[in-house]
């Protein structure tokens, strides 16, 4: 009987933490106590394990070194950066101008407003990267403009819901940040990956409304005339941008014999400043040799696109790291907000409040994890997934299907953090098995979870939208008359396209990796799949760790990174994962930083 | 138990005053991170003890809240089964879990982590990162965040037990967290609305 018991400890541990878990009790500490249940058994049954339990009392001893990995690493430190950066961001007023003035210029034509409001959730997500803030700014200024104007309520939230969620899978998404860290590869790599299918997605969105409008074109009306408040201008605003980048080019033809490669980026800003600058001036002075609507164009726009360059733009290029990033863009956030005369007191202590408590809670859950994992690992558990995954039928793709649908479910009542650092790390060696590269696998579990936001009745996006939508009739502020609210179950079906949508998007992430492979493209390292011993600060290819892996893996357990006393030791913490820190390749230019990530890799 | 509600209040103040002012440190680090990004780029400089000093920042910060996170209730819980419990029910969960979950794990990570940190204070261990800062510090964070953890979950225990006899009110009625969204976003859009007024008038 305990031989039975000691043999098939891993299904028993993982069956009782899903009890643990649904307990109901706070994720960290169920995770915790689940480990140390478990050590305490396992230590005492391994003698009749037959050597599938390899943990005794001295293992504990490394919990200390476990923790320290977790606290020293320096990918998770971008969390509380781009955190901040988000709530300063959605107090900051940004996304209201932009939407206002976005859907003005796209008003006019059919499903104008519907294109605006996915343009700027692509843009915001680019920027404050907060699915709750996107969704309740375009609840409050766009929804009530389409259902004043007689949008289909259903396509109205559908459209804003989803939108919303793009914050989750277009860079600096904090979901990428910690599937990167525990997948084990560079968040630059996974930011890079996850670029084009973001923007595929966008477009996805737009062809969606596109086909309504051709279909159904009474669901989205233009706006009519006498709501353009910005009037036209349309060509004066061209003009602008062919100006713009009539002088972008000239600096970069007078700057590049001085300046080199950095010619390019310099020419564009001084383009882009030098209309921003125009435009300022232009409406100050109240010259108004611009149109209005170019003029507030230029103005809104310029600066959240700033922002967003200053903050992927320079992860891309690789002047900064993601976590440099993230601090020079919550420092933008605070200029961008002091600009508006947004930044008081208040701002920056809520701001810093709800950042230090999502740090408390999302550090303290991957503590838990690694009591968890621990045990997990040291009764061989990873070994069992593997085997179980690892035999699906139908190969990668097989293992990939499966995983989509278990991840897409599980996500209706786990957090995406509990799903990354629960559920991924025990998907690593199995992916790594079939030779599948790990930034793909991530950005498919990113749209998948990305998914779970937006599906009815679960996705939290539409409880913020329910938030801010009008549940019953009102007066409506501009044109007096009474318009109907917008009920839950419009909100609901509103989002059922958006779903097929994405599992549409889901099927063509799997059916052409190449969208997510170019990451590799400015990769310093020319091997693209073949084996390749996991080396320190390198990106360990993908398939490359494939046969050492899972045994590799295995007695891990951290016992090996007892050894390791500082912040330099990366290899020692994570054989398992093959390297993979977080000096990204596409930082090629960056000195190289001390890479702490490794450590807490372990699944 | 009036005299252990008065200890559970100290131990609430106390946490209090320390996860508020941890979030100080957020900044710190966001101005000490872009700080460093800044100076090597233009500069051509940097030093490993400034950007060990983000991270120490940052572990500060997630340490020193933590206690305060447990009061506030805002350690996030899955609450699909949990949410359809009574009340009372609950609150049984969140006692055994206190006791049995919680408190074992953090006292034992308290008596790991106290001789850890000791250790690299009594040898003056120091990063290996050239130029890296002194170790101890940052070890003796660790080992102060979970001792402020033992002292919550007491905290909370206690007052989960006042609670459950009717000598206090709860302090956070169940809200699930599909709820919380909502209420989230009703209050982020009413302050979002309220900079906006300000800004017409």
């Amino acid at each position: 009987m305990l031989e039975l018991i000691a043999i098939n400890m891993a299904p028993i541990m993982f069956a009782s933490l899903i009890v643990f878990l649904l307990l109901g009790y706070p994720v960290a500490f169920s995770l915790a106590a689940n480990g140390l249940v478990f050590f305490a058994i396992g230590v005492w049954l391994a003698p009749w394990s037959a050597g599938t339990i390899t943990l005794d009392w001295s293992l504990i001893g490394t919990m200390p070194q476990r923790v320290w990995g977790t606290m020293s690493n320096d990918t998770l430190l971008a969390i509380p950066f781009f955190t901040f950066m988000g709530i300063v961001l959605e107090r900051s007023g940004m996304a209201e101008d932009l939407l206002d003035t976005v859907g003005q210029l796209f008003g006019p034509i059919r499903g104008g407003l519907a294109y605006a409001v996915i343009i700027v959730g692509a843009l915001l997500a680019a920027t404050t990267g907060v699915v709750a803030a996107s969704v309740i700014a375009m609840g409050l200024i766009s929804l009530p403009i389409m259902l004043r104007y007689g949008y289909d309520r259903r396509v109205a939230s559908g459209v804003i819901a989803a939108s919303g969620t793009l914050a989750q899978i277009i860079p600096p998404s904090l979901v990428l940040i910690v599937l990167a860290d525990q997948l084990g590869r560079s968040v630059g790599d996974m930011y890079a990956g996850a670029f084009l299918p973001g923007m595929v997605l966008t477009g996805l969105y737009m062809l969606y409304v596109f086909a309504i409008s051709v279909w159904r074109p009474d669901w989205v009306p233009a706006l009519p005339p006498e709501a353009r408040t910005l009037g036209h201008g349309v060509v004066s605003l061209l003009v602008a941008i062919a100006v713009c980048i009539g002088i972008g080019y000239g600096a970069h033809v007078w700057l590049s014999p001085t300046q080199g490669a950095n010619a390019d980026i310099l020419g564009a800003t001084v383009g882009v400043l030098a209309i921003y600058a125009y435009a300022v001036l232009d409406k100050s002075l109240k010259l108004n040799t611009m149109s209005r609507l170019a003029q507030q164009v230029i103005i809104v726009l310029i600066p959240p696109l700033a922002l967003v360059f200053l903050v992927l733009g320079t992860i891309f290029l690789g002047i900064a790291t993601p976590t440099e990033g993230g601090a020079m863009g919550a420092l933008g956030a605070m200029v961008l907000a002091a600009m508006k005369g947004r930044l008081n007191y208040a701002v920056i202590t809520q701001a810093l409040a709800s950042t230090t408590r999502l740090s408390a809670f999302v550090m303290f859950i991957l503590i838990g994890a690694r009591m968890f994992s621990l045990t997990f690992y040291g009764v061989n558990g990873h070994v069992w997934v593997e085997h179980l995954l690892v035999s699906l039928p139908g190969g990668e793709t097989g293992f990939l299907i499966f995983v989509s649908v278990l991840v897409f479910f599980l996500a209706f009542f786990l957090d995406f953090f509990e799903l990354a650092f629960i559920i991924v790390p025990l998907l690593v060696a199995p992916a790594e098995a079939l030779g599948i590269d790990l930034i793909w696998f991530g950005v498919i579990l990113a749209v998948n979870m990305q998914t779970s936001f937006m599906h009815p009745p679960f996705g939290f996006a539409l409880f913020y939208l329910r938030s801010v939508a009008p549940r019953s009739p009102y007066n409506d502020k501009v044109t007096g008359a009474r318009v109907a609210g917008v009920s839950t179950g419009q909100i609901y079906w509103g989002a059922v396209p958006f779903v097929v949508i994405q599992v549409v998007m889901i099927g063509i992430t799997i059916a052409f990796p190449g969208m997510v492979m170019h990451y590799k493209g400015a990769v310093v390292d020319p091997s693209t799949i073949e084996i390749k011993v996991p080396t320190l600060n390198t990106l360990a290819p993908s398939g490359g760790a494939t046969l050492g892996a899972p045994t590799l893996g295995a007695p891990t357990i951290g016992g090996t990174t007892l050894g390791a006393p500082t912040l330099g030791a990366p290899v020692l913490g994570e054989p398992d994962l093959g390297g993979g820190t977080d000096a990204a390749p596409a930082e090629g230019g960056a000195p190289a930083l001390p890479k702490l990530g490794a450590p807490v890799v372990n699944p | 138990m009036q005299a252990l509600l008065a200890v559970s209040r100290g131990i609430d103040r106390v946490n209090e005053i320390v996860g508020k002012s941890v979030m100080w440190l957020i900044l710190l680090a966001v101005l000490v991170s872009s700080g460093n990004a800044i100076v090597r780029k233009l500069f051509n400089w940097s030093s490993n003890s400034l950007l060990e000093l983000q991270w120490y920042l940052f572990g500060a910060a997630f340490m020193g809240a933590a206690a305060y996170t447990l009061q506030q209730n805002e350690h996030i819980r899955i609450d699909v089964v949990y949410g359809t419990l009574k009340r009372r029910t609950q609150h049984w969960i969140d006692l055994l879990g206190h006791l049995f979950f919680t408190l074992p794990f953090v006292v034992l990570m308290t008596w790991l982590l106290v001789p850890y940190a000791l250790q690299a204070y009594r040898s003056g261990q120091i990063s290996t990162n050239a130029g890296g800062l002194i170790i101890w510090p940052a070890r003796a964070i660790l080992a102060a965040g979970f001792a402020l953890l033992i002292a919550q979950a007491i905290s909370e225990i206690i007052k989960k037990i006042a609670v459950m006899r009717g000598l206090i009110e709860d302090p956070h009625p169940f809200v699930s967290a599909h709820e919380a969204a909502e209420l989230e976003g009703a209050q982020l859009a009413e302050t979002v609305t309220k900079l906006a007024d300000g800004e017409k008038r």
